[in-house]
């Protein structure tokens, strides 16, 4: 056994004194093992992650138990043996490689640093190396790539470059810290293939930690999940994915299969929204190319795209925060003036919006009493009797219950708690169209579930349009009537689901549907052989 | 709601808490002064510089008064005339800072570019110069002093409204039609109170050196009335006689100073949460 | 990489900067100007007094050009200085570069005296706080730094004269150099106004450096090298120290604010022949032309500093460094 971790405990600080967040966790991986580490934000599988390397980030200590490393507990070691094993023996790889490399340095210095410090290489070998590695992940211009700073580099360049700098002194393990989570999915997948070859050829063991179960079924021999901060259970990856034995990690499988029922819409004449030919841009730097579509009322539009497609500078335009510089948004067949200025109360109560991020979406000074009350106050001039009563009926209408969570400052709801508060302050103003910006993307699958089938049951009851701003195409499969695919401020694709999906029309469709990982163990393998990656 | 006083007065460093205390028994002896004080502050009771002891608690002054009595008639003057000072640059500050932020654009270009102005000259220099050009007396202090110390409260105020104003609550606001003030006032100013307060704490000591420092160099509060600044110029001369009477006043200063440094270096130290 | 490219982004970036410095010197310049020319009083007035009468006064105004525009004024003015004529004293008709000569240099060599003592003082200590944080080391270099802001620079200088001149007598409390001293003697005469400046400094700077220290600490790229097994003093100087440089060369030029205000203060009290001291008394006496020419001194001093700062902070910036 190469790692061996025993009845882990770490506990963190917090107001009052240190409260535990692992209570008591084994961990064990083999040699050449690649152990995927699933859960959901909480889990505590970083913090296993770190605890494999001896490592507490600060405000975190260990608290008990013993991680065993090639036969020494890593937990007595002194500080400086423990440092002689780090980067050598056991490599780490960061979620954001944007700040963990060191802007001051070329990426070709960070690599050789590890070499160096640990006396494994001359500095000649360990360039030649790199360049070696460089050349393997498909780096472009592997010779002289390295004398790149980081910041000259992309993201998912930076990533692999990261993911070479880990093997540099050719450990026997490396712990993978979410390293594809904050990419778009056509570069995840180069990512993906670049780390399960690097494994693969070194017989590298390795953790790797995600939230995404497709992600991990790629890369993992074995699969251990994880919630609030205990192990729920673990199994080889392909027994996990066809039989998972308990009922949380079948709730986890289950949610890839939500779908709403295909719906005939209602034929109506104006659309909700049209915007028509729109260009928009920031200074002089265009953002959006001759963007055209439309929300049918009642139908829930899907606008997909990869970051920097435009589909949240196409929300401002339409709410009029950025004024187009060419082309026009109407609104039921009219023409709505292009500044928030110039647009009446009537007009504005039309579109609301619903953000992705429930944190900074809400006043954290403010009840949900005060949030929730003033659009109705604001647009419907109700006071009194008659605007506690539409505030219950808001609450019941979110599911959730108004004598516990009318006064409850936004500190003290849940992540799923806050975004239905966000949604029922923008049913408050009684709305026609609401924009949902990637409202679900921020939160763990099973709440992300039950926030998608609020909204379409609210619409099923009020007949609501929705703008549904994703990157997330299994979001646009559950819900979607429409789809908009938009790519560097362009539509690609426009259409009903089915047109534009199944199967995919447009090149682009194409390539971003085959860019998101399957469930199956042996997509990657398959997407590797047809020489996507 | 009482349990979470009790436990931050329990957390509380004693430091924070001998600051506070300090701050308390100032404002009583502010405010009592009258009746505190065994003399008037401009009464001539003795000789000229009698020693401490006897009569006179802590002496005489170069003209023959109490100096017990000039100290705290002092704290009435100085304090009060860097409480007016700070709460008008705060006034001044605060209200641009947030004009700026919220508005941005024209308004906040060119209020930046005074600001920028003012500030890439020392305060001191600026104010010496002001004084001169104005003359003394405590009102063209208070509005020198208070302009240039704005310069600094509307940086601040300006930076933490504009993470407030990025947040989607604001934009959320903004959408639904809300006017400035509405938006200023209902969803800015609450969440930016609590940076606002310690800096109130820090632009206090900052004026109120400022305003001891000039009373010192003989531009600050015009004579006879008690100021600690003043007072150790006055008697500074003790002090190569090895009478250590002249860094009484000087103490003051910096003892009240100190108590507010240590209240804003806790409330600060709270604000930033429990990061590291 | 664009090293190729005609004009390097970071040469344009330095010539930006030199020109908004150049550019606020400017503005601070037509400030300093209309100081005294919205004196509320008449100049020539004030200078023969009440008992002048109309026409000596308005000859005077004619002598003194105020009959002018401000603009011709303004130019006339700067363009003086410009050449080294900063104009007559009002208090005693002497020339006013005649007077700073003398002690311009006295003042430089205070505010350097303490500059090479405090900077690299506070620098290392701020770097032992921000490293050695949460120990008591760092809890008591906060109390004693604190307290160090809070004291009136006067009250430390008398403390110090109080201590270590009229108790110990160690050194004089009165720092005129005299006439024609050497190094050593000016050193020794000097020393208690240059070590209450160092305490002032020192205190401000190094809390500044160990806010910018501990915030480059925080960093994920130092938690990463410390994953990788970088020694603890490799990843300060190797890791952090490089991308520390450029606020901590900021922090620096912030400082030159507080050293210029202590020099002020410390030159009274010890009585110290520098350009502080000479402007507190032409303040006092209203004698503006010496007024002027001392804000307008320590004004470009300041403005300078900060740019060279700014330009040295730039060029430690691998970003800017090695664009896109």
């Amino acid at each position: 056994m190469l790692l061996d971790i025993q009845n882990l405990k770490i506990e963190a600080r917090g107001d009052d004194g240190w409260t535990p967040i692992l209570h008591g966790v084994n961990l064990q991986v083999g040699r050449g093992e690649v152990v995927g580490l699933i859960g959901e934000s909480g889990a505590g599988k970083s913090t296993l992650g770190l605890a494999a390397m001896g490592y507490a980030a600060p405000g975190l200590r260990f608290a008990g138990g013993r991680v065993v490393f090639d036969g020494t507990d890593l937990l007595t070691l002194p500080d400086r043996r423990r440092a002689a094993l780090r980067g050598r023996r056991i490599a780490y790889v960061a979620q954001s490689a944007a700040a963990s490399f060191n802007p001051a340095w070329r990426l070709i210095e960070q690599f050789c640093e590890g070499p160096k410090i640990h006396r494994t290489a001359s500095r000649a070998d360990s360039e030649t190396f790199a360049r070696e590695l460089y050349a393997r992940m498909h780096l472009p211009g592997p010779d002289r790539f390295g004398l790149r700073f980081p910041h000259q580099v992309s993201g998912g360049q930076l990533q692999r470059a990261m993911v070479a700098m880990a093997m540099a002194c050719r450990p026997d393990l490396i712990v993978f810290d979410e390293p594809t989570t904050a990419l778009d999915v056509t570069t995840q997948i180069g990512v993906l293939a670049a780390i399960r070859q690097a494994v693969e050829s070194f017989g590298t063991a390795a953790i790797y930690i995600t939230h995404d179960l497709a992600v991990v079924a790629q890369m993992a021999d074995r699969i251990k999940v994880m919630r609030h901060g205990r192990e729920v259970e673990e199994a080889p990856t392909r027994q996990m994915m066809q039989s998972p034995r308990e009922d949380y990690t079948r709730s986890l499988w289950a949610v890839r299969e939500f779908r709403r029922p295909e719906r005939a819409l209602p034929v109506a004449g104006h659309p909700a929204i049209r915007i028509a030919d729109v260009t928009a841009g920031y200074g002089s730097a265009l953002v959006l190319r001759d963007v055209e579509f439309s929300l049918p009322k009642g139908a829930t539009v899907a606008v997909v795209g990869e970051s920097g497609s435009g589909k949240s500078t196409t929300a401002r335009v339409i709410t009029g925060l950025l004024p187009p510089v060419k082309g026009r948004v109407e609104l039921n067949g009219q023409t709505l003036p292009a500044g928030l200025a110039g647009r009446t109360r009537e007009q504005l109560r039309q579109v609301q919006m619903i953000y992705q991020m429930a944190d900074t979406a809400l006043n954290p000074r403010q009840t949900t009493r005060q949030i929730l009350s003033r659009p109705l106050s604001f647009y419907t001039g109700l006071t009194g009797r008659a605007r506690d009563e539409r505030l219950e009926q808001l609450m019941d209408q979110i599911e959730l219950e108004p004598k516990r969570f009318l006064d409850r400052l936004p500190g003290e709801l849940s992540g799923g708690q806050k975004q239905r508060i966000g949604i029922a302050r923008a049913l408050a103003a009684g709305p026609e169209v609401i924009i949902c910006d990637e409202v679900t993307s921020a939160l763990d699958q099973l709440v992300a579930e039950g926030i998608l089938r609020l909204l379409s049951r609210l619409q099923d009851e009020q007949g609501l349009t929705y703008m549904f701003i994703t990157h997330d195409i299994a979001t646009v499969r559950a819900i979607a009537d429409e789809v908009v695919v938009m790519r560097q401020g362009q539509v690609m694709d426009r259409g009903a689901r089915a047109e534009v999906l199944d199967p995919p029309r447009h090149p682009y469709t194409a390539e971003l549907l085959a860019s998101v990982p399957q469930p199956d163990p042996d997509w990657l393998t398959r997407r590797i052989a047809e020489g996507a990656a | 709601m009482a349990s979470t006083l009790t436990r931050t007065l329990r957390q509380m460093p004693v430091t924070a808490m001998l600051g506070i205390a300090i701050i308390v028994a100032y404002a009583i002896v502010a405010i009592l002064a009258p009746l505190l004080a065994p003399y008037g502050e401009a009464e001539i009771v003795g000789a000229q510089f009698e020693p401490q002891g006897g009569d006179h608690l802590l002496g005489t002054d170069n003209l023959g008064r109490d100096m017990l009595s000039r100290l705290i008639w002092g704290a009435r003057n100085t304090v009060g005339v860097a409480l007016v000072t700070t709460a008008l640059a705060f006034a001044i500050g605060a209200v641009t800072g947030l004009l700026a932020a919220t508005l941005g654009g024209w308004p906040d270009m060119i209020l930046s570019r005074i600001v920028d102005i003012l500030m890439a000259v020392p305060a001191l220099i600026f104010t010496l110069l002001a004084l001169s050009a104005l003359g003394p007396g405590v009102w063209n202090l208070v509005m020198v002093i208070a302009v240039l110390d704005a310069t600094r409260v509307y940086r601040l105020t300006r930076a933490t409204a504009m993470n407030v104003i990025v947040m989607d609550y604001v934009e959320a606001a903004r959408l639904r039609g809300e006017g400035t003030w509405w938006i200023i006032r209902r969803e800015v100013l609450p969440n930016i109170a609590a940076p606002l307060i310690a800096e109130f704490g820090l632009r206090f000591c900052f004026v109120f050196l400022t305003i001891s420092a000039l009373s010192f160099l003989g531009l600050g509060l015009p004579p006879p009335m008690a100021d600690w600044g003043g007072m150790v110029r006055d008697n500074a001369a003790l002090i190569t006689f090895g009478d250590t009477t002249p860094l009484l006043p000087a103490a003051c200063i910096a003892v009240l100073t100190v108590a507010v440094n240590f209240v804003v270096d806790w409330m600060l130290h709270r604000a930033s949460g429990l990061k590291d | 990489m664009s090293k190729s490219a005609p004009s390097h982004p970071l040469t344009r970036m330095i010539l930006t900067r030199f020109a908004i410095g150049l550019f606020t010197l400017l503005v601070i310049s037509i400030l300093v100007f209309l100081a005294v020319s919205l004196l509320p009083g008449d100049i020539a007035q004030q200078i023969l007094g009440q008992s002048a009468t109309q026409e000596t006064v308005a000859a005077l105004r004619r002598d003194l050009g105020l009959d002018q525009p401000l603009i011709t004024r303004y130019f006339d003015w700067i363009g003086g200085i410009l050449s080294g004529d900063f104009g007559n004293s009002l208090a005693n008709g002497r020339p006013v570069a005649e007077l700073l000569a003398a002690r311009l240099g006295n003042t430089m060599f205070l505010a350097a005296y303490a500059a090479v003592i405090a900077i690299p003082f506070a620098v290392v200590l701020g770097l032992l706080a921000a490293l050695w944080r949460g120990t008591w080391f760092d809890r008591i270099a906060n109390v004693v730094t604190l307290s160090a802001i809070s004291f009136p620079e006067f009250f430390i200088a008398y403390i110090l004269m109080f201590w270590l001149s009229v108790q110990m007598g160690w050194f004089p409390s009165i720092a005129d150099p005299g006439v024609d001293p050497g190094l050593g003697q000016m050193l020794a005469r000097a020393f208690l106004p240059a070590l209450t400046l160092v305490l002032v400094v020192t205190a401000h700077m190094m809390r500044m450096t160990r806010a910018a220290v501990v915030n480059v600490l925080g960093a994920p790229y130092i938690a990463m090298a410390r994953l990788k097994g970088v020694p603890r003093w490799r990843i300060v100087t190797r890791h952090a120290l490089p991308n520390a440089l450029a606020p901590v060369i900021n922090v620096i030029a912030l400082n030159v604010a507080w050293l210029i205000t202590g020099v002020v203060i410390v030159e009274v009290v010890f009585v110290y022949p520098g350009l502080g001291q000479l402007m507190v008394d032409s303040v006092s006496n209203r004698d503006m032309p010496v007024v002027q020419a001392c804000a307008l001194i320590f004004a470009a001093v300041y403005i300078l500093l900060n740019i060279i700062a700014d330009v040295l902070a730039i060029a430690t910036n691998p970003r800017l460094l090695h664009p896109r």
